[in-house]
């Protein structure tokens, strides 16, 4: 069972969620963090990392002896990422979405693929926990390629706890795409609510079963509540502000660690997760 | 013209909260929402629409039936597997690359551009204000964002006013590098986490390799004082300047419930005395 841990608006508690989740759980889990851009569940699981690879994607290389400046590969482009300028093609690989269209369109079989660096993957373990980040290069704008390879580590069988970047545009559904389920993390104030109602949106789109997490419970108002209803989106977990839960946070401890009596909550959670999962197949 | 873009790598630390409590501090100035993936600033600033346009992100592939044989050269060319067997494109999954397009022996693929959100100029009760709306699912917020600013560069042009003041969206990939280029300084907004401090720095690196000036401030620094502390000296260490602290308030969240600013709800509470502080410096800073 694949369960994608989402928001809409950042800070509201994925990371929370998806690392506690991850450790409560029997068997052979794993957690993929695939908030490429600022990934930090391995700040909070601690695993031991194995192995590490870099991640690249084609972008288009011209071999200038061949190449008769026809300007069929920056037609074809659509992302103004080859041009011809005076007597030269210039590629602009940082624009470049590796859609192979200008190899395929050049005549004269001058353009070859060279590789632009995407980020980073490392896997590694904590006990029985297997551990998969994406760690995106600093300065490059694409992160959905990098998402969809670590999201391809998902585990055959056992749980897999994927922890998704904020947001709700292509690169939230690159990690919520092919799950079995979608748990939303909210906050109870208006910033959370509006950005809740994007996230389901989104979810609804992808047509997964989803429930709803609200954190810092106790703050703001009633609104995400009446909404939850509204909309018959299950309330699976409600995490009160706790001051110890903010300070264990901010020094990387996970809340099953300092306060052991949530590992029960977090179990309970992933079987509520997995009945409803069970009943919607 | 000065620009100052409000980010912060994580999501949540107060970049919206701050943005708002800082326009209500500002002089001659122009709001831009740049977070248009979970825009929320709107929710603070109760902005009247005056103009409202679409956006127009990208083209979409469209198989027409009628003309398709379906010799299959489409699906074996598309990358995103973004075409079923039945010879229809899945919008969520369609790049726009226009590959399909451009190689069909049938012309039978339409390629229509697609409305992908809008763009609103308003006014709010601290002046006006750009802002946009990334339809759900959507691509393209780069060009959004690239957008939205350029919009409100304008807009402060027409009307002779000196300062855009930008809230930024979270991460450090294509919106936020969209929010960065030409901007006169970043102010990133920075939790007392082991996330915060992870994530300004790589959002710090961001900016540097933009070659965007930096700040920084704490936000609810008595939640791990040592962390703060270690932020800020690691900040230093990195050439940014600290411009100050905000203590951990529960007014920013009664502020919000009420569509108010913090200056609006309590102006004599902690946290405005805070982003007092800091905003004098920036404003300084700035000139």
């Amino acid at each position: 069972m694949i369960i994608s841990i989402a928001s809409g608006k950042g800070g509201t508690g994925k990371t929370t969620v998806a690392t506690n989740l991850a450790v409560s759980v029997a068997g052979n889990a794993r957690l993929l963090d695939c908030d490429v851009e600022e990934p930090n569940s391995h700040l909070f699981i601690n695993p031991v990392f194995e192995d590490a690879r870099v991640v690249t994607t084609p972008v288009p290389e011209i071999d200038e002896t061949k190449c008769t400046l026809c300007g069929k590969c920056a037609e074809v482009c659509q992302f103004k990422a080859i041009i011809v300028l005076g007597n030269t093609v210039l590629p602009f690989e940082n624009l470049c979405h590796s859609c192979g269209g200008c190899m395929r369109a050049c005549p004269e079989d001058a353009i070859s693929w060279k590789q632009r660096e995407l980020g980073m993957i490392q896997k590694g373990r904590r006990d029985g926990l297997e551990f998969i980040n994406g760690t995106l290069r600093i300065g490059e704008a694409m992160s959905p390629p990098l998402i969809r390879k670590v999201r391809a580590e998902a585990g055959k069988d056992g749980p897999t706890i994927i922890d998704a970047p904020p947001g709700t545009s292509c690169p939230v559904i690159a990690a919520m795409k092919g799950a079995d389920f979608v748990l939303l993390v909210t906050e109870p104030t208006p910033f959370g609510l509006h950005d809740l109602k994007l996230a389901l949106g989104a979810v609804r789109i992808l047509d997964i079963p989803c429930g709803l997490v609200i954190n810092r419970s106790d703050m703001g108002d009633e609104k995400v509540k009446e909404y939850a209803r509204e909309e018959s989106l299950p309330v699976l977990m409600e995490i009160p502000f706790d001051r110890r839960i903010a300070e264990s946070y901010s020094r990387g401890e996970l809340i099953v660690e300092s306060m052991p009596d949530w590992k029960d909550k977090f179990i309970g959670l992933y079987r509520k997760i997995d009945a409803i999962v069970k009943q919607e197949g | 013209m000065k620009e100052l873009v409000i980010i912060s790598g994580k999501g949540g630390t107060g970049k919206t909260s701050l943005t708002a409590a800082f326009a209500s501090l500002a002089k001659n100035m122009v709001l831009c929402d740049a977070d248009v993936d979970a825009a929320d600033l709107h929710l603070l600033m109760a902005p009247a629409i005056i103009e409202r346009h679409d956006f127009q992100g990208g083209h979409e592939a469209v198989i027409n039936r009628e003309k398709c044989i379906e010799c299959g050269l489409c699906r074996e060319l598309c990358n995103w597997n973004a075409i079923d067997e039945e010879f229809k494109v899945s919008p969520i999954d369609c790049e726009g690359c226009g590959v399909c397009v451009y190689f069909c022996p049938e012309k039978a693929i339409d390629f229509p551009l697609k409305t992908c959100g809008e763009w609103y100029i308003s006014e709010t009760r601290f002046g006006s204000m750009v802002h946009a709306r990334l339809g759900i699912a959507e691509e393209n917020s780069g060009r959004l964002v690239a957008l939205v600013r350029q919009q409100t560069k304008k807009l402060a042009e027409e009307k002779s006013l000196n300062l855009l003041l930008t809230d930024g969206p979270p991460g450090i990939g294509c919106p936020v590098i969209a929010s960065l280029g030409g901007a006169s300084a970043v102010l990133i907004v920075v939790e007392p986490t082991l996330s915060g401090k992870h994530d300004m720095l790589r959002v710090a690196e961001l900016a540097a390799h933009f070659k965007v000036p930096a700040m920084v401030c704490v936000n609810k620094f008595d939640l791990n004082r040592d962390e703060a502390e270690a932020i800020e000296d690691l900040a230093r260490s990195k050439n940014m300047e600290v411009l100050g602290r905000i203590p951990f308030d529960p007014v920013f969240t009664k502020a919000m419930v009420q569509g108010k600013t913090i200056f609006e709800y309590d102006p004599g509470s902690e946290a405005c005395t805070g982003v007092k502080n800091i905003w004098n410096k920036i404003a300084e800073r700035l000139g």
